[in-house]
This record gives structure tokens, sequence and C-alpha cells, in this order.
């Protein structure tokens, strides 16, 4: 190839990067990261079994069987059965259904009602500021957890009423955060000229304002996830979400508590089943907020 | 740096009235009615009338909030419905529990992930670095029951070296109080760690390209020197203030820990308490758990002036 025809490719790369979106842009850093490749693949993969647990699993999960009870792990039942000889493998499939809903129905109930009050915050300063901030502070004051367990014993014990619970625990982190980036970006240049252009403020904050938030959003949205799934687990583990018979990891691992002596195949599972999910959202997180943050490019 | 003193102390102000709105409304969002909860198996119109005369259960929201916050100011938190008991002896007895487990988490969390952020970030690049931000995600992703049962299962059942449950209080021996403890202190210890450790990494790295850790290296100061009198110094601060923090996350994080090794400390209280529709003791366990978060949030900003002299002007 010659020199010339070189430089022409290397000029048209040179474009294509400067054409790049901010989306691919940040897309491209994030598969760069191992970390992060692995946690997608690990959540796709969970995903895809929470999606396709009637096909995939080779047991009914709630099916009892008084023959079965407490077999350690064997070619039939790869991950052993419970102290009603139900299928372990069958019931960690199922589990992450009410575990991935939960990680992201909570996290988008705290999304829903955490970005506008940040926003609004944020934006308009003043009374309503100090307002929506103490009111905040009062929240995160309370430990998550403890918020989250008083919520949902008013509630009432349910999966649903698990990740309203979770959702309005989480929510003080979301105002927070939209809040302090709200307050950085407004003073940008681009604001200034929106708001000299004549736009009214609901439109300066969410046409100006929150896409170029989104970024930090995104990545405290992943942390999110994954703290709101060890969260669901907990309330399963104290009885609070899931109800049996319905798998969930959380009320699997309070029922294998009790037979750790006998049975400790049925505590390895779902806390592994936990673990895998909740880290590889962590390396997700990890990953976006290297591949948004701006100092990196 | 009085001024931001006094500032800082006004500003608690409003966020302990909203606190206090929220833990008082937590009797109100909890299942069940309160006086029938006290009459217990008592079914009678008569009785239940009185019991919310005598607690002030006909009275409108508003003036039970006025009542109950000036109890709390004196110090009364009202009476266990099950235990029957002051809540204030309630609390007293059981937070030394759940403060003993939190101060031996805290010092495991400093013990591990102070010296693994700092050889992390000095050995940046390196198996070591690797190894410690492996350990962080570790720490992070492992949901502390599912650890604490694995750690019973391993020391208590398998190896039988520590009892799985239970709890024996300092004074009585102290021997046996420390194995009782060093499980659920380490699951406690293990998240805080690795919060630990990422902060003193990221706080090393950036100390480490400053300025004056170059004058240091310059001069000819061993490399040992330079870490830990240059840069360690201060590249600690910030993070010794952010375990005073998390000190408060503890708290939270116990709630389950004591559940499953049988604790009796402030996050089994508060789990029975809930299930157990014992208001008094869900409202002052959660106000003293706020009270003690706002507290160490203050003291932690004013330590980090302290200790910063930029921030004093």
């Amino acid at each position: 190839m010659t020199d010339a025809a070189l430089t022409t490719i290397r000029l048209a790369d040179g474009r294509a990067n400067e054409l790049e979106s901010p989306a691919r842009r940040a897309l491209r850093r994030l598969l760069q990261r191992k970390g992060a490749v692995v946690g997608l693949i690990v959540i796709a993969t969970f995903i895809m079994l929470a999606l396709f647990a009637p096909w995939i699993v080779p047991y009914d999960p709630i099916a009892t069987s008084w023959t079965l009870v407490r077999k350690p792990p064997s070619a039939l039942h790869w991950f052993g059965t419970d102290e009603l000889g139900r299928d372990i493998l069958g019931r960690v499939i199922y589990g992450a259904r009410a575990s991935l809903m939960a990680g992201a129905i909570s996290v988008g109930i705290a999304l829903g009602v955490g970005v506008p009050f940040g926003l609004l915050s944020g934006y308009r300063g003043g009374f309503i500021d100090a307002l929506i901030s103490r009111i905040t502070d009062a929240m995160l004051a309370c430990p998550f957890l403890i918020l989250a367990i008083a919520l949902a014993a008013f509630l009432g014990p349910s999966l649903g009423n698990a990740m309203i619970a979770i959702g309005i625990s989480t929510t003080p982190i979301f105002v927070r955060l939209t809040r302090g980036q709200v307050m950085t970006v407004k003073v940008e240049d681009y604001v200034e000229a929106a708001r000299a252009m004549g736009n009214p403020r609901w439109r300066i904050a969410l046409f100006h304002i929150l896409p170029n938030i989104m970024p930090a959003l995104l990545v405290q949205a992943t942390l999110s996830i994954a703290a709101a799934i060890i969260a669901e687990a907990a309330l399963s583990f104290l009885g609070l979400g899931q109800q049996p018979p319905a798998p969930s990891w959380g009320s699997m691992l309070n029922a294998a508590q009790r037979f750790l002596t006998n049975a400790p195949w049925m505590a390895l599972w779902p806390g592994l089943a936990i673990f895998l999910v909740v880290l590889s959202f962590n390396l997700v997180g990890d990953g976006l907020r290297d591949a948004l943050d701006p100092r990196q490019r | 740096m009085l001024s931001f003193l006094a500032k800082r102390i006004i500003q608690l102000i409003p966020t302990l009235f909203f606190v206090s709105i929220l833990i008082f409304s937590l009797q109100h969002l909890l299942p069940g009615d309160p006086a029938l909860v006290m009459a217990g198996e008592e079914r009678d119109p008569d009785v239940i009338a009185h019991i919310r005369a005598q607690y002030r259960l006909d009275q409108p929201i508003p003036v039970q909030y006025i009542y109950w916050v000036k109890g709390v100011l004196a110090g009364d938190f009202g009476e266990s419905l099950r235990i029957k008991m002051p809540v204030r002896e309630l609390i007293a007895q059981k937070l030394p529990v759940t403060m003993q487990l939190a101060s031996m988490a805290i010092v495991i969390a400093f013990l591990v992930g102070i010296p693994a952020g700092i050889v992390s970030a000095v050995k940046k690049g390196t198996l070591w670095d690797y190894g410690a931000n492996l350990f962080a995600l570790w720490g992070i992703s492992t949901p502390n029951f599912w650890l604490g049962i694995m750690l019973i299962f391993l020391f208590s059942i398998e190896l039988g070296w520590l009892p799985a449950s239970g709890y024996v209080p300092l004074s009585e021996n102290w021997r046996a109080s420390f194995a009782s403890t060093i499980m659920p202190a380490f699951v406690l210890g293990n998240a805080i760690a690795a919060i630990l450790m990422r902060h003193t990494r990221s706080a090393m790295l950036q100390v480490l390209e400053s300025d004056y850790v170059r004058t240091a290296r310059a001069k000819g100061l061993s490399e040992r020197s330079v870490i830990l009198k240059h840069a360690m110094r201060n590249a600690l601060t910030p993070v010794i203030t952010l375990g005073a923090l998390e000190l408060g996350t503890l708290l939270s994080g116990a709630v389950l820990t004591e559940q499953i090794f049988s604790i009796p400390g402030f996050g089994k209280l508060i789990v029975d308490a809930v299930f157990n529709r014992d208001y008094a003791v869900v409202q002052g366990v959660v106000l003293v758990t706020a009270t003690i978060y706002i507290t160490l949030n203050l003291i932690a900003d004013i330590a980090y002036i302290l200790v910063n002299p930029r921030l004093r002007a």
C-alpha cells in the first residue's frame, strides 16, 4: 500500500473517531474493560436463565418429594435438593427472576421519584431546595436496611412490596446525586445559552440538563441495582420479600441456615448466585464509571 | 471555622426535625392498631378504649407527635409492648453489644483495608494490585448474611473452633466474648474493608503523583520514607474520616448479622420489634441510630477540616 493510501485511511479513521457519538464512545470504552465485559456476560446469562426458566429447569421448582429430601448434588440433581425434596438448581434459576426484577424495578422507582425531585431541588434552589435537601438528609440518616424493613413490614410481606420499600429507601441517593450534578451543570455556558434563548425552565431542565447528567445517573443506577438485589435477598431472608413456596435466593438461604449441618449445599448455591449477580453489576458499574469519566478521555 | 461549625449545627436542626417526623410516622406505617396490639388477647372495648386514652392514641396525630417529642427530649422513649420494659433501658442494654461488634468490625476493616489500599497503589498494575482489587470486589459483592452462614459452616460446624451463635458479654469472660463476636465482626468489617481499600488506593494514587512527593523523591529519600512519611499521612486523612462515617453504616449491617449469629444487639432488637409490632422500640432504635449517624457525620466533617489546614480559612 502506498503512503498516500495509508494517510487517507488514517485520516478516515481520525474523522470516524471525531464523529463518534458520546454513547458509542462510552460503549467502546466499556467493552475494552475485561471486568465489565465479564460482568455483562454474566448478567446477560442470568437474564436469559430468568426469561427462559420454564424451558430450562429440569424439575418443577415448587414440586416437593418426600423421597428426595436433602439429597446432595448428583447427576440427577446437579445442585442437590432442599428440605422438601425440591430441586435446588430449578429454584436458583427461578430465583433469578425475583432478584433481577427486584433490582430493576426498585431502582426504576428510585430513579422515577429521585431524579425529578433532585432536578427541582438543584435547579430551583432557595426554599424548595432547602426543604428537599433536609428531607433527603433525614431519610439518609435512617439506615437503609432498617428503613426498608420498616416499610416492607408496613406494606405487608410480598415481593412487590419489598421492591417498593427498597425503591423508596434508595430514592434519597438519587435525589442527592441529581441535585449535585444539576448544581454543576446549570452554570455551564450551554445552559446559559438555552436560558438566553428564552427556553422555559422545565425545557432547560429536561432537554439541556438531564441528558448531561445521565452518565452519573447511569453509573449510580447500575451500582444501586447491585445493592437492591442484596436488599431484596435480605428482606426475603427475613420473610418480608418473596413468599414461599415461590423461589427466592434470600428465602432459600433462610431455609438453608436450619440445615447447615446436614445439607450445606442448600446454602452454597443461592448465596453464590447472589454473589455472582451482584459482583457482575458492580463490575459493569465500575466499567461504566471509567468509560463515562471525562478525565479518562 | 467557627462560622462553618455554627452553620453545620444549625443545618442539623431541620434534619433532626424531619428525622423525628419520619420516625414518628413509622408507628402509623407499621401494620395493625397499636391499641389492639397492646391489649393482647383482651378484646374488651373498655380496655382498648382505656389503652387508647392512656397512650393518647385517641388524640389527633400532630398532638401525639408533640407528646412523643416532649418525651424523647426528656429521655423517655416509651415502653416496649412485648418486654414491658422502658425502651431507654432496652437500648442501654443492647447498644453496647452492637457497639462492641461495630468497633471490632471497624478495627478489622482498618487493619485489612488500609494496608491493602496502600500496597495496591504503590504496586499499581502488579499482581498485588489485581489481588487487592479482587478482594475489594469480593467485599462489596458478598451479601453479609451469606458470608455469615458460610463462616458458621466452616469455623463452627466443620472445624469446631468458634461458637455458631450466642453472645458472651465482655465483662463476663473476655476470651469467650471475643470468640462469640469475632465471626460476626469479620462479616461486618469485610465490606467496610473493601470500601476503605478502594478509597485508600485512589487517595494514595492521587498523592503519589503530587509535587511534594516528587520533591521528596528528588531529595533522594528512600521510597519507604516517601510512602510512609509523606504520601500516607496526607492520603489517609480523608480515609479515616470516612471510616468514622462507616461506623454508622455498620449499625445497619448489624441487623442481619446479629440475626444470623443470634447476638442480642440493636439489629436483632429492631427486627424482633418490627415483627412484634413493638412501635416504641422501633421508633427508639431508629431514632438513636439516626442520631448516632448524624453525629458521626458532623464529627467527620469537623475532623476533616481540623486536619486539613487549607479548609480552615
